[in-house]
């Protein structure tokens, strides 16, 4: 399965498209990775156990799109496109939408 | 000691304002280093905005790279900014976070296209999120998520 965020997969030619397809989820944090990250608020830096939550949440968001994709028939998904929300206190969303297409 | 122990609340403040100041930007100075060293490294390796055409058969491989960062403040320069709200004006403060964020997803971007074979990423775009506990909070921003992904292309060597 080919992902891109370009209108096309580079050097291929798009034979046919399948729509829209998306993958989303929705995290939250244990309470020890709050407390650290609280501490860490106070002397700022990097939150290494957030950056880890996302990039795992974003990762799994791309992978149900992939398999919505591949459901389809489709072996690209091309201009994808990420979005975040925070949907309640301490629990964000991750989002992932792109269009299906085949190519050759 | 007694002026110490009287004022407990007073002392704990500004025990937290020094430690913030002090280890704050002694890790923004640290950052700032790191950020420029590698920031040279990958001088070299294309980065754009905008999306590329490539003659036929030049093109090895397409895959989308992504680089992201959380990074939070630290509790000295959360005063000044909520200073900066009464009077207006920049809040540099908060001017210097985001730069590094920025600049800090960019290059594990970068870093993870070249790891997988990349000469170039095509279409970089980027996305900032507020998150954590103040997340919902209006006038509070703790911390800051910056996302940088884009389309990275391997070409065959000319």
């Amino acid at each position: 399965m080919i992902v891109t965020n370009v209108n096309t997969v580079p050097g291929k030619n798009i034979l046919e498209h399948f729509g829209i397809v998306q993958g989303s989820t929705v995290r939250a944090k244990h309470v020890g990775r709050d407390i650290m990250a609280s501490l860490k608020n106070l002397v700022g830096g990097e939150l290494k156990g957030y950056t880890e939550l996302l990039q795992d949440a974003r990762e799994e968001a791309t992978k149900r799109m992939v398999e919505q994709a591949r459901q389809l028939g489709a072996n690209a998904v091309v201009n994808v496109r990420y979005a975040t929300s925070s949907v309640a206190q301490g629990a964000a969303e991750l989002f992932a939408y792109g269009t299906a297409v085949r190519v050759e | 000691m007694e002026f110490v122990i009287n004022h407990l609340d007073l002392s704990l403040f500004a025990m937290l304002v020094t430690l913030g100041y002090a280890a704050g930007s002694y890790a923004e100075r640290k950052h700032y280093a790191s950020i420029l060293r590698r920031e040279r490294e990958q001088l070299q390796f294309q980065v754009m905005t905008a999306e590329a055409y490539f003659s036929e058969g030049r093109v090895k491989d397409t895959f989308l790279v992504a680089g992201s960062v959380v990074i939070s403040i630290d509790y000295f320069k959360r005063l000044l900014a909520m200073l900066r709200n009464i009077f207006g004006g920049r809040v540099k403060a908060y001017e210097s976070l985001v730069d590094r964020a920025r600049r800090e997803a960019i290059l594990r971007m970068k870093e993870q296209a070249t790891a997988r074979g990349a000469q170039m990423v095509v279409n970089l775009r980027l996305e900032t999120a507020a998150i954590g506990n103040a997340a919902n909070r209006r006038n509070r921003i703790g911390s800051i998520e910056v996302l940088a992904y884009g389309t990275a292309v391997a070409l065959h060597p000319q």
